[in-house]
Protein backbone atom coordinates (compact mmCIF):
# COMPACT_ATOMS: atom_id res chain seq x y z
CA UNK A 1 0.00 0.00 0.00
CA UNK A 2 1.25 3.53 -0.81
CA UNK A 3 2.04 4.91 2.66
CA UNK A 4 2.39 8.45 0.83
CA UNK A 5 1.45 9.89 -2.73
CA UNK A 6 3.19 13.23 -2.67
CA UNK A 7 6.82 13.08 -3.88
CA UNK A 8 9.86 14.60 -2.62
CA UNK A 9 13.52 13.73 -3.32
CA UNK A 10 15.65 12.50 -0.51
CA UNK A 11 17.77 15.49 -0.33
CA UNK A 12 14.94 17.45 1.11
CA UNK A 13 14.43 14.41 3.56
CA UNK A 14 18.31 14.55 4.59
CA UNK A 15 17.76 18.58 4.90
CA UNK A 16 14.02 18.37 7.67
CA UNK A 17 15.57 15.53 9.35
CA UNK A 18 18.68 17.35 9.77
CA UNK A 19 16.74 20.37 11.49
CA UNK A 20 14.62 17.75 13.48
CA UNK A 21 17.87 16.36 14.85
CA UNK A 22 19.55 19.69 15.70
CA UNK A 23 16.42 20.17 17.94
CA UNK A 24 17.85 18.31 20.85
CA UNK A 25 21.50 18.39 19.89
CA UNK A 26 23.48 21.30 19.73
CA UNK A 27 26.39 19.26 18.63
CA UNK A 28 25.10 18.81 15.19
CA UNK A 29 26.70 21.60 13.03
CA UNK A 30 26.55 21.26 9.48
CA UNK A 31 28.68 22.11 6.64
CA UNK A 32 28.29 22.50 3.10
CA UNK A 33 30.65 23.44 -0.14
CA UNK A 34 28.33 26.39 -1.69
CA UNK A 35 25.37 24.09 -2.63
CA UNK A 36 22.72 24.49 0.22
CA UNK A 37 20.18 24.85 -2.36
CA UNK A 38 21.15 21.90 -3.79
CA UNK A 39 21.96 19.51 -0.87
CA UNK A 40 19.27 20.87 0.78
CA UNK A 41 20.83 21.93 4.04
CA UNK A 42 19.81 25.21 3.06
CA UNK A 43 17.13 24.42 5.40
CA UNK A 44 18.84 23.83 8.30
CA UNK A 45 21.06 26.81 7.53
CA UNK A 46 17.42 28.91 7.46
CA UNK A 47 16.45 27.13 11.02
CA UNK A 48 20.13 27.45 12.75
CA UNK A 49 22.20 29.93 10.65
CA UNK A 50 24.92 30.10 13.84
CA UNK A 51 25.29 26.01 13.62
CA UNK A 52 25.61 26.40 9.44
CA UNK A 53 29.08 26.83 7.80
CA UNK A 54 29.26 27.57 4.29
CA UNK A 55 33.15 26.61 3.31
CA UNK A 56 32.62 27.67 -0.49
CA UNK A 57 33.80 25.96 -3.40
CA UNK A 58 36.54 23.79 -1.17
CA UNK A 59 35.31 20.30 -0.45
CA UNK A 60 38.99 19.25 0.58
CA UNK A 61 38.83 21.70 2.90
CA UNK A 62 35.22 21.04 4.23
CA UNK A 63 36.20 17.52 4.67
CA UNK A 64 39.38 18.26 6.76
CA UNK A 65 37.35 21.09 9.06
CA UNK A 66 34.45 18.57 9.62
CA UNK A 67 37.53 16.11 10.95
CA UNK A 68 38.99 19.36 13.00
CA UNK A 69 35.32 19.61 14.52
CA UNK A 70 34.58 16.35 15.10
CA UNK A 71 37.71 16.12 16.91
CA UNK A 72 36.57 18.64 19.34
CA UNK A 73 33.28 16.60 20.16
CA UNK A 74 31.35 18.35 17.30
CA UNK A 75 28.92 15.93 15.02
CA UNK A 76 29.35 17.54 11.35
CA UNK A 77 27.20 16.69 8.85
CA UNK A 78 28.93 17.68 5.43
CA UNK A 79 27.20 17.83 2.24
CA UNK A 80 27.68 18.55 -1.39
CA UNK A 81 27.51 16.80 -4.46
CA UNK A 82 28.50 12.86 -4.30
CA UNK A 83 30.85 13.46 -6.91
CA UNK A 84 33.09 16.22 -5.00
CA UNK A 85 32.02 14.72 -1.77
CA UNK A 86 33.70 11.26 -2.44
CA UNK A 87 35.47 12.02 -5.72
CA UNK A 88 37.11 15.35 -5.19
CA UNK A 89 37.72 14.79 -1.31
CA UNK A 90 38.32 11.19 -1.30
CA UNK A 91 41.61 11.00 0.20
CA UNK A 92 40.61 13.76 2.79
CA UNK A 93 37.63 11.61 3.82
CA UNK A 94 40.16 9.10 3.80
CA UNK A 95 42.72 10.35 5.86
CA UNK A 96 41.34 12.78 8.02
CA UNK A 97 38.09 11.19 8.68
CA UNK A 98 38.30 7.46 7.75
CA UNK A 99 41.68 6.24 9.45
CA UNK A 100 41.16 8.15 12.56
CA UNK A 101 37.72 7.07 12.68
CA UNK A 102 36.21 10.60 13.44
CA UNK A 103 32.51 11.28 13.59
CA UNK A 104 31.84 12.77 10.63
CA UNK A 105 28.48 12.27 8.42
CA UNK A 106 29.48 12.82 4.66
CA UNK A 107 26.22 13.46 2.76
CA UNK A 108 26.76 12.93 -1.21
CA UNK A 109 23.91 14.74 -2.80
CA UNK A 110 22.89 14.31 -6.64
CA UNK A 111 24.00 11.16 -6.88
CA UNK A 112 24.00 8.58 -9.81
CA UNK A 113 22.28 9.16 -13.37
CA UNK A 114 19.02 11.04 -11.85
CA UNK A 115 21.20 14.00 -11.78
CA UNK A 116 19.55 14.92 -15.19
CA UNK A 117 20.19 17.33 -17.38
CA UNK A 118 23.90 19.00 -16.10
CA UNK A 119 25.51 15.41 -17.24
CA UNK A 120 28.16 13.09 -16.75
CA UNK A 121 30.50 15.11 -14.75
CA UNK A 122 28.40 15.34 -11.97
CA UNK A 123 26.48 12.16 -12.64
CA UNK A 124 28.30 10.23 -9.45
CA UNK A 125 27.95 6.38 -10.14
CA UNK A 126 31.22 5.50 -8.22
CA UNK A 127 30.60 7.08 -4.65
CA UNK A 128 29.43 3.99 -3.28
CA UNK A 129 32.31 2.18 -4.34
CA UNK A 130 34.62 4.81 -3.35
CA UNK A 131 32.76 4.60 0.21
CA UNK A 132 33.26 0.98 0.91
CA UNK A 133 36.92 1.18 0.21
CA UNK A 134 37.15 3.01 3.80
CA UNK A 135 37.59 0.95 6.34
CA UNK A 136 35.28 1.57 9.52
CA UNK A 137 33.24 3.96 6.60
CA UNK A 138 29.50 2.94 6.88
CA UNK A 139 27.90 3.33 3.58
CA UNK A 140 23.76 4.44 3.68
CA UNK A 141 21.86 4.74 0.72
CA UNK A 142 18.03 5.41 1.41
CA UNK A 143 15.25 4.45 -0.80
CA UNK A 144 12.73 6.86 0.21
CA UNK A 145 11.70 9.93 2.72
CA UNK A 146 10.71 7.46 5.53
CA UNK A 147 14.05 5.25 5.15
CA UNK A 148 16.14 8.74 5.14
CA UNK A 149 14.46 10.50 7.75
CA UNK A 150 15.29 6.99 10.03
CA UNK A 151 18.80 6.74 8.28
CA UNK A 152 19.81 10.37 9.44
CA UNK A 153 19.05 9.80 12.94
CA UNK A 154 20.86 6.77 12.79
CA UNK A 155 23.97 8.11 11.28
CA UNK A 156 23.86 10.37 14.05
CA UNK A 157 23.74 7.83 17.31
CA UNK A 158 26.21 5.85 15.53
CA UNK A 159 29.62 7.13 16.59
CA UNK A 160 32.25 7.26 13.59
CA UNK A 161 32.47 7.83 9.79
CA UNK A 162 29.50 7.56 7.99
CA UNK A 163 28.63 8.89 4.31
CA UNK A 164 25.15 8.86 3.32
CA UNK A 165 23.81 8.97 -0.66
CA UNK A 166 21.48 11.66 -1.23
CA UNK A 167 19.17 11.83 -4.62
CA UNK A 168 17.94 14.73 -6.51
CA UNK A 169 14.72 13.46 -8.08
CA UNK A 170 11.41 14.14 -6.12
CA UNK A 171 10.52 10.26 -5.64
CA UNK A 172 7.54 8.28 -3.99
CA UNK A 173 7.63 7.11 -0.35
CA UNK A 174 6.71 3.51 -0.44
CA UNK A 175 7.72 3.13 3.20
CA UNK A 176 4.81 2.91 6.17
CA UNK A 177 6.07 5.37 8.55
CA UNK A 178 3.79 3.41 10.98
CA UNK A 179 5.52 0.54 10.97
CA UNK A 180 8.92 1.38 9.47
CA UNK A 181 12.13 0.74 11.64
CA UNK A 182 15.62 1.40 10.33
CA UNK A 183 18.70 -0.33 11.68
CA UNK A 184 22.15 -0.32 10.05
CA UNK A 185 23.42 -2.96 8.16
CA UNK A 186 20.51 -5.01 8.00
CA UNK A 187 18.31 -5.49 5.48
CA UNK A 188 14.65 -4.80 4.65
CA UNK A 189 12.48 -7.45 2.96
CA UNK A 190 10.04 -6.34 1.21
CA UNK A 191 8.36 -8.87 -0.48
CA UNK A 192 8.97 -12.50 0.27
CA UNK A 193 9.45 -14.95 -2.78
CA UNK A 194 11.08 -18.19 -3.56
CA UNK A 195 11.86 -18.55 -7.19
CA UNK A 196 15.16 -15.48 -7.39
CA UNK A 197 15.76 -12.59 -5.06
CA UNK A 198 16.40 -9.17 -5.91
CA UNK A 199 18.56 -7.18 -4.24
CA UNK A 200 17.80 -3.41 -4.73
CA UNK A 201 19.32 -0.20 -2.99
CA UNK A 202 18.38 3.57 -3.13
CA UNK A 203 16.54 5.61 -5.54
CA UNK A 204 16.01 2.21 -7.69
CA UNK A 205 13.72 0.28 -4.68
CA UNK A 206 10.38 1.21 -5.63
CA UNK A 207 11.14 0.74 -9.40
CA UNK A 208 12.39 -2.49 -8.39
CA UNK A 209 9.47 -2.81 -6.26
CA UNK A 210 7.18 -2.11 -8.84
CA UNK A 211 9.16 -4.46 -11.12
CA UNK A 212 8.84 -7.54 -8.90
CA UNK A 213 5.37 -6.86 -8.24
CA UNK A 214 3.94 -7.14 -11.89
CA UNK A 215 6.19 -10.20 -12.61
CA UNK A 216 4.14 -11.70 -9.21
CA UNK A 217 0.96 -10.65 -11.07
CA UNK A 218 2.91 -12.99 -14.16
CA UNK A 219 3.30 -15.98 -11.89
CA UNK A 220 7.04 -15.31 -10.64
CA UNK A 221 7.57 -15.40 -7.31
CA UNK A 222 10.43 -12.99 -6.02
CA UNK A 223 11.97 -12.16 -2.95
CA UNK A 224 12.89 -8.10 -2.73
CA UNK A 225 15.59 -6.91 -0.19
CA UNK A 226 16.14 -3.03 0.21
CA UNK A 227 19.59 -3.11 0.86
CA UNK A 228 19.56 0.55 2.53
CA UNK A 229 23.10 -0.09 4.08
CA UNK A 230 26.05 -0.84 1.33
CA UNK A 231 28.41 -1.45 4.44
CA UNK A 232 28.63 -3.20 6.56
CA UNK A 233 26.15 -5.38 4.10
CA UNK A 234 23.64 -7.80 5.45
CA UNK A 235 25.40 -10.69 4.89
CA UNK A 236 23.09 -13.33 6.27
CA UNK A 237 19.82 -12.28 4.36
CA UNK A 238 22.36 -12.28 1.08
CA UNK A 239 23.26 -15.68 2.33
CA UNK A 240 19.87 -17.04 3.32
CA UNK A 241 18.63 -15.35 0.03
CA UNK A 242 21.29 -17.40 -1.97
CA UNK A 243 20.03 -20.34 -0.15
CA UNK A 244 16.58 -20.00 -0.16
CA UNK A 245 15.85 -18.61 -3.96
CA UNK A 246 19.13 -19.80 -5.67
CA UNK A 247 19.35 -16.77 -7.92
CA UNK A 248 20.11 -13.32 -7.28
CA UNK A 249 19.55 -9.85 -9.54
CA UNK A 250 21.23 -6.74 -7.69
CA UNK A 251 19.46 -3.21 -8.81
CA UNK A 252 21.48 -0.26 -8.18
CA UNK A 253 22.27 3.10 -9.58
CA UNK A 254 25.92 2.80 -9.68
CA UNK A 255 28.33 1.39 -11.51
CA UNK A 256 28.17 -2.23 -11.77
CA UNK A 257 31.52 -2.35 -10.76
CA UNK A 258 32.37 -1.44 -7.03
CA UNK A 259 28.76 -1.06 -5.72
CA UNK A 260 25.87 -2.92 -4.29
CA UNK A 261 26.40 -6.01 -7.14
CA UNK A 262 29.89 -6.31 -5.79
CA UNK A 263 29.46 -6.54 -2.51
CA UNK A 264 27.07 -9.11 -3.33
CA UNK A 265 29.25 -11.18 -5.48
CA UNK A 266 31.79 -11.14 -2.65
CA UNK A 267 29.24 -12.68 -0.01
CA UNK A 268 27.67 -15.35 -2.23
CA UNK A 269 31.19 -16.42 -3.92
CA UNK A 270 32.42 -17.19 -0.92
CA UNK A 271 29.48 -18.41 1.55
CA UNK A 272 27.17 -19.99 -1.13
CA UNK A 273 28.04 -19.85 -4.73
CA UNK A 274 24.75 -18.98 -6.94
CA UNK A 275 24.45 -16.95 -10.33
CA UNK A 276 24.22 -13.38 -9.35
CA UNK A 277 23.46 -10.95 -12.46
CA UNK A 278 24.16 -7.31 -11.47
CA UNK A 279 21.87 -4.61 -12.92
CA UNK A 280 23.30 -0.67 -12.89
CA UNK A 281 25.20 1.52 -15.16
CA UNK A 282 27.51 -0.45 -16.85
CA UNK A 283 30.98 0.75 -16.44
CA UNK A 284 29.79 3.81 -18.97
CA UNK A 285 29.23 7.36 -17.85
CA UNK A 286 26.03 9.08 -17.93
CA UNK A 287 24.96 12.10 -20.37
CA UNK A 288 22.85 14.94 -20.51
CA UNK A 289 18.57 14.01 -19.97
CA UNK A 290 15.53 14.57 -18.07
CA UNK A 291 16.22 12.51 -15.15
CA UNK A 292 13.42 10.04 -15.63
CA UNK A 293 14.31 9.74 -19.47
CA UNK A 294 17.57 8.37 -18.68
CA UNK A 295 16.44 5.97 -16.02
CA UNK A 296 14.50 4.36 -18.65
CA UNK A 297 17.37 4.59 -20.81
CA UNK A 298 19.69 3.09 -18.74
CA UNK A 299 17.24 0.25 -17.99
CA UNK A 300 16.18 0.98 -14.50
CA UNK A 301 13.17 2.12 -14.79
CA UNK A 302 9.83 -0.61 -13.32
CA UNK A 303 9.03 -0.93 -17.02
CA UNK A 304 13.35 -1.69 -18.14
CA UNK A 305 13.75 -3.89 -15.07
CA UNK A 306 10.53 -5.90 -15.61
CA UNK A 307 11.84 -6.54 -18.74
CA UNK A 308 15.40 -7.11 -17.79
CA UNK A 309 14.55 -9.59 -15.10
CA UNK A 310 11.95 -11.71 -16.80
CA UNK A 311 15.24 -12.08 -19.61
CA UNK A 312 17.24 -13.26 -16.52
CA UNK A 313 14.79 -15.56 -15.44
CA UNK A 314 14.05 -17.21 -18.39
CA UNK B 1 61.84 35.37 29.15
CA UNK B 2 64.26 34.59 31.49
CA UNK B 3 68.09 33.63 31.10
CA UNK B 4 66.92 29.96 33.25
CA UNK B 5 63.90 29.83 30.88
CA UNK B 6 65.68 29.98 27.60
CA UNK B 7 68.78 27.68 29.02
CA UNK B 8 66.22 24.87 29.70
CA UNK B 9 63.86 25.74 26.09
CA UNK B 10 67.52 25.24 24.61
CA UNK B 11 68.31 21.83 26.48
CA UNK B 12 65.04 20.92 25.95
CA UNK B 13 65.70 21.30 22.08
CA UNK B 14 68.66 19.34 21.99
CA UNK B 15 66.53 16.92 23.73
CA UNK B 16 64.23 16.22 20.85
CA UNK B 17 66.98 16.57 18.24
CA UNK B 18 68.49 13.22 20.52
CA UNK B 19 65.29 11.61 19.58
CA UNK B 20 64.75 12.43 16.34
CA UNK B 21 68.05 11.25 15.75
CA UNK B 22 67.45 8.07 17.51
CA UNK B 23 64.03 7.59 16.61
CA UNK B 24 65.06 7.90 12.82
CA UNK B 25 68.28 5.38 13.39
CA UNK B 26 66.20 2.89 14.86
CA UNK B 27 63.70 3.35 12.34
CA UNK B 28 66.37 3.12 9.60
CA UNK B 29 64.04 5.57 8.08
CA UNK B 30 62.17 8.86 8.88
CA UNK B 31 62.45 11.90 8.39
CA UNK B 32 65.09 13.86 10.23
CA UNK B 33 66.02 16.94 8.22
CA UNK B 34 62.32 18.70 8.70
CA UNK B 35 62.07 17.41 12.07
CA UNK B 36 65.19 19.54 12.91
CA UNK B 37 64.17 22.35 11.52
CA UNK B 38 60.99 22.31 13.52
CA UNK B 39 62.52 21.14 16.61
CA UNK B 40 62.98 24.52 18.47
CA UNK B 41 58.78 25.77 17.82
CA UNK B 42 57.95 22.73 18.63
CA UNK B 43 59.78 22.42 22.17
CA UNK B 44 58.67 26.01 22.45
CA UNK B 45 54.97 25.11 21.69
CA UNK B 46 54.95 22.42 24.67
CA UNK B 47 57.37 24.02 26.93
CA UNK B 48 56.50 27.31 27.16
CA UNK B 49 53.14 28.26 24.93
CA UNK B 50 50.80 25.63 25.16
CA UNK B 51 48.18 24.93 27.68
CA UNK B 52 48.21 20.94 27.96
CA UNK B 53 48.68 18.57 30.19
CA UNK B 54 50.30 15.18 29.94
CA UNK B 55 48.18 13.68 32.82
CA UNK B 56 45.24 14.91 31.17
CA UNK B 57 45.95 14.77 26.91
CA UNK B 58 42.00 14.97 26.14
CA UNK B 59 41.28 17.67 27.80
CA UNK B 60 38.60 19.40 25.78
CA UNK B 61 39.73 23.08 27.05
CA UNK B 62 43.76 22.57 26.25
CA UNK B 63 45.24 23.93 23.41
CA UNK B 64 45.62 21.84 20.47
CA UNK B 65 49.08 21.06 17.88
CA UNK B 66 48.11 19.97 14.64
CA UNK B 67 51.77 18.91 12.76
CA UNK B 68 50.39 19.35 9.24
CA UNK B 69 54.12 18.38 8.12
CA UNK B 70 53.29 14.63 9.87
CA UNK B 71 56.55 13.52 8.38
CA UNK B 72 58.54 15.37 11.04
CA UNK B 73 56.70 13.76 13.69
CA UNK B 74 59.65 12.42 15.31
CA UNK B 75 60.22 15.81 16.67
CA UNK B 76 56.59 16.04 17.46
CA UNK B 77 57.59 12.09 19.34
CA UNK B 78 60.48 13.71 21.11
CA UNK B 79 58.76 16.81 22.28
CA UNK B 80 56.07 14.55 23.53
CA UNK B 81 58.18 11.50 25.21
CA UNK B 82 59.91 14.83 27.05
CA UNK B 83 57.07 16.25 28.74
CA UNK B 84 55.74 12.94 29.63
CA UNK B 85 52.77 11.74 27.56
CA UNK B 86 54.62 8.78 27.02
CA UNK B 87 57.75 6.67 28.24
CA UNK B 88 60.45 7.58 26.29
CA UNK B 89 61.64 3.84 25.69
CA UNK B 90 58.68 3.96 22.84
CA UNK B 91 60.91 6.46 20.87
CA UNK B 92 63.33 3.40 19.81
CA UNK B 93 60.25 1.54 18.26
CA UNK B 94 59.08 4.36 15.88
CA UNK B 95 58.21 2.82 12.41
CA UNK B 96 58.35 -0.89 13.72
CA UNK B 97 55.72 -3.63 13.69
CA UNK B 98 52.57 -3.27 16.35
CA UNK B 99 54.95 0.19 17.70
CA UNK B 100 52.92 2.90 18.98
CA UNK B 101 54.67 5.27 17.19
CA UNK B 102 53.62 5.14 13.34
CA UNK B 103 55.76 6.73 10.53
CA UNK B 104 53.00 9.47 10.50
CA UNK B 105 51.32 10.54 13.60
CA UNK B 106 48.38 8.88 14.66
CA UNK B 107 45.71 10.20 16.79
CA UNK B 108 43.96 6.90 17.53
CA UNK B 109 46.81 5.32 19.50
CA UNK B 110 49.26 8.08 20.10
CA UNK B 111 48.99 10.08 24.10
CA UNK B 112 49.05 13.93 22.83
CA UNK B 113 48.71 13.47 19.33
CA UNK B 114 45.24 15.93 18.79
CA UNK B 115 45.22 14.72 14.87
CA UNK B 116 46.54 12.34 12.09
CA UNK B 117 48.27 13.57 9.74
CA UNK B 118 50.72 13.30 6.96
CA UNK B 119 48.84 13.97 4.07
CA UNK B 120 49.75 17.10 3.20
CA UNK B 121 47.49 20.26 3.45
CA UNK B 122 45.55 18.13 5.37
CA UNK B 123 46.33 19.39 8.58
CA UNK B 124 45.30 23.19 8.60
CA UNK B 125 41.92 22.49 7.44
CA UNK B 126 41.73 19.78 10.74
CA UNK B 127 43.08 22.93 12.58
CA UNK B 128 40.45 25.46 11.47
CA UNK B 129 37.71 22.86 12.69
CA UNK B 130 39.32 23.10 15.60
CA UNK B 131 39.76 26.62 16.41
CA UNK B 132 35.67 26.71 14.54
CA UNK B 133 35.12 24.46 17.44
CA UNK B 134 36.91 26.80 20.02
CA UNK B 135 34.13 29.34 18.67
CA UNK B 136 31.67 27.69 18.27
CA UNK B 137 31.40 26.69 22.34
CA UNK B 138 32.90 29.96 23.54
CA UNK B 139 36.17 28.19 24.73
CA UNK B 140 39.60 30.22 24.39
CA UNK B 141 41.68 27.26 23.84
CA UNK B 142 44.41 28.44 21.08
CA UNK B 143 44.90 25.74 18.00
CA UNK B 144 48.52 25.20 16.71
CA UNK B 145 49.55 24.53 13.16
CA UNK B 146 52.52 23.42 11.68
CA UNK B 147 53.17 23.37 8.11
CA UNK B 148 56.23 22.71 5.83
CA UNK B 149 57.03 25.67 2.84
CA UNK B 150 56.88 22.51 0.25
CA UNK B 151 53.52 21.87 1.84
CA UNK B 152 52.37 25.26 1.09
CA UNK B 153 51.90 24.29 -2.48
CA UNK B 154 48.99 21.88 -1.91
CA UNK B 155 45.87 23.66 -2.76
CA UNK B 156 44.02 22.71 0.09
CA UNK B 157 46.65 24.77 2.32
CA UNK B 158 44.91 28.27 0.30
CA UNK B 159 41.17 26.55 0.31
CA UNK B 160 41.57 26.46 4.26
CA UNK B 161 43.51 29.52 4.67
CA UNK B 162 41.00 31.49 3.02
CA UNK B 163 38.29 29.65 5.21
CA UNK B 164 40.20 30.61 8.49
CA UNK B 165 40.56 34.28 7.19
CA UNK B 166 36.65 33.98 6.24
CA UNK B 167 35.80 32.90 9.48
CA UNK B 168 37.73 35.65 11.68
CA UNK B 169 39.44 32.19 13.35
CA UNK B 170 41.69 35.04 15.49
CA UNK B 171 42.37 31.44 17.72
CA UNK B 172 44.28 29.92 15.42
CA UNK B 173 48.03 30.62 14.43
CA UNK B 174 49.73 28.73 11.34
CA UNK B 175 53.16 28.20 11.80
CA UNK B 176 55.00 27.49 8.48
CA UNK B 177 58.68 25.77 8.97
CA UNK B 178 60.51 27.83 6.26
CA UNK B 179 63.68 25.75 5.90
CA UNK B 180 63.82 26.43 1.75
CA UNK B 181 64.35 22.60 0.79
CA UNK B 182 61.92 19.68 0.04
CA UNK B 183 61.99 16.38 -1.49
CA UNK B 184 63.16 17.10 -4.93
CA UNK B 185 65.43 20.12 -4.33
CA UNK B 186 65.13 23.74 -3.16
CA UNK B 187 61.55 25.21 -2.84
CA UNK B 188 62.53 27.90 -5.32
CA UNK B 189 63.36 25.64 -7.42
CA UNK B 190 60.67 22.96 -7.16
CA UNK B 191 57.54 25.37 -7.27
CA UNK B 192 56.59 29.37 -7.18
CA UNK B 193 55.68 29.74 -3.62
CA UNK B 194 57.32 32.13 -2.45
CA UNK B 195 56.80 34.93 -1.54
CA UNK B 196 54.96 33.33 0.65
CA UNK B 197 54.26 36.03 3.27
CA UNK B 198 51.84 38.47 1.28
CA UNK B 199 50.61 35.04 -0.15
CA UNK B 200 49.35 34.88 3.73
CA UNK B 201 48.73 38.21 3.89
CA UNK B 202 46.36 38.45 0.87
CA UNK B 203 44.22 35.77 2.36
CA UNK B 204 43.59 37.57 4.76
CA UNK B 205 46.06 36.52 8.06
CA UNK B 206 48.17 38.30 10.18
CA UNK B 207 52.02 37.77 9.38
CA UNK B 208 54.98 37.71 11.09
CA UNK B 209 58.96 36.54 9.95
CA UNK B 210 61.24 35.01 12.45
CA UNK B 211 64.50 33.00 12.66
CA UNK B 212 62.61 29.81 13.95
CA UNK B 213 65.65 28.83 16.36
CA UNK B 214 65.65 32.02 18.11
CA UNK B 215 63.49 31.42 20.77
CA UNK B 216 63.11 35.25 21.75
CA UNK B 217 61.63 35.60 18.43
CA UNK B 218 59.28 32.98 18.57
CA UNK B 219 57.93 33.87 21.71
CA UNK B 220 57.67 37.42 20.76
CA UNK B 221 55.59 36.13 17.88
CA UNK B 222 53.59 33.69 19.77
CA UNK B 223 52.76 36.49 22.33
CA UNK B 224 51.94 38.98 19.25
CA UNK B 225 49.64 36.39 17.80
CA UNK B 226 47.77 36.01 20.53
CA UNK B 227 46.42 39.97 20.53
CA UNK B 228 45.72 40.04 17.15
CA UNK B 229 41.50 39.94 16.65
CA UNK B 230 39.32 39.01 14.03
CA UNK B 231 42.15 37.22 12.10
CA UNK B 232 44.36 34.01 11.91
CA UNK B 233 47.79 34.75 12.36
CA UNK B 234 50.51 33.24 10.17
CA UNK B 235 54.25 33.02 11.27
CA UNK B 236 57.12 32.34 8.58
CA UNK B 237 59.60 31.03 10.55
CA UNK B 238 62.84 31.24 8.77
CA UNK B 239 64.81 28.27 9.73
CA UNK B 240 67.99 25.56 8.43
CA UNK B 241 66.96 22.04 7.63
CA UNK B 242 68.72 19.49 9.64
CA UNK B 243 69.48 21.92 12.01
CA UNK B 244 71.88 20.70 15.44
CA UNK B 245 73.52 18.03 13.10
CA UNK B 246 76.36 19.64 11.13
CA UNK B 247 76.35 17.36 8.34
CA UNK B 248 72.66 17.37 7.68
CA UNK B 249 72.37 21.18 7.42
CA UNK B 250 70.94 22.45 4.65
CA UNK B 251 70.84 19.15 2.78
CA UNK B 252 68.80 17.66 0.42
CA UNK B 253 69.14 14.73 0.66
CA UNK B 254 68.55 14.64 4.63
CA UNK B 255 64.75 14.88 3.82
CA UNK B 256 63.59 11.70 4.15
CA UNK B 257 66.88 9.19 5.06
CA UNK B 258 68.26 7.56 8.09
CA UNK B 259 71.51 7.94 9.04
CA UNK B 260 73.56 4.80 9.17
CA UNK B 261 75.69 3.94 12.17
CA UNK B 262 78.92 5.99 11.43
CA UNK B 263 76.41 8.87 10.91
CA UNK B 264 74.05 8.19 13.86
CA UNK B 265 77.33 8.19 16.29
CA UNK B 266 78.77 11.50 14.71
CA UNK B 267 74.93 13.43 15.63
CA UNK B 268 75.10 11.93 18.64
CA UNK B 269 78.06 13.02 19.41
CA UNK B 270 77.47 16.65 18.32
CA UNK B 271 73.98 16.84 20.18
CA UNK B 272 75.13 15.66 23.29
CA UNK B 273 77.95 17.99 22.71
CA UNK B 274 76.02 20.61 22.44
CA UNK B 275 73.64 20.16 25.89
CA UNK B 276 76.77 19.34 27.51
CA UNK B 277 78.06 22.79 26.60
CA UNK B 278 74.32 23.97 27.97
CA UNK B 279 74.68 22.03 31.06
CA UNK B 280 78.26 23.54 32.01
Amino acid sequence: MMAETKKIATRESFGLALCELAKEHPEIVVLDADLAAATKTDIFKKAYPDRFFDCGIAEGNMIGVAAGLASCGKVPFAASFAMFATGRAYEQVRNSVGYPHLNVKIAGSHAGITVGEDGATHQCCEDLALMRTIPGMVVLNPADHYEMTAAVKAAYEYNGPVYIRLGRLAIESFNDPENYTFEIGKAVTLKDGTDATVIATGLVVNEARKAVQALEEKGMNIRLLNMHTIKPIDKDAVIKAAKETGRIITVEEHNVIGGLGEAVCAITAENCPVPVTRIGVEDTFGHSGPALGLLAEFGLDAAGLEKRITEILK
Amino acid sequence: MDNQELLELKKNACKVRRYTIEGVFNAKSGHPGGSLSAADIITYLYFKEMNVDPQNPKDPKRDRFVLSKGHCCPALYGALALKGYFPADEIKSLRHIGAMLQGHPDMKHTPGVDMSSGSLGQGISAACGMALAAKYDGSDYRVYAMLGDGECEEGQVWEAAMFAAHNRLDNLCVIVDFNGLQIDGTVSDVAGLEPIDTKFASFGFEVITIDGHDFEQIENALDQAKTVKGKPTAIIAKTVKGKGVSFMENQVGWHGKAPNADEYKIAVEELDAQLKALEA
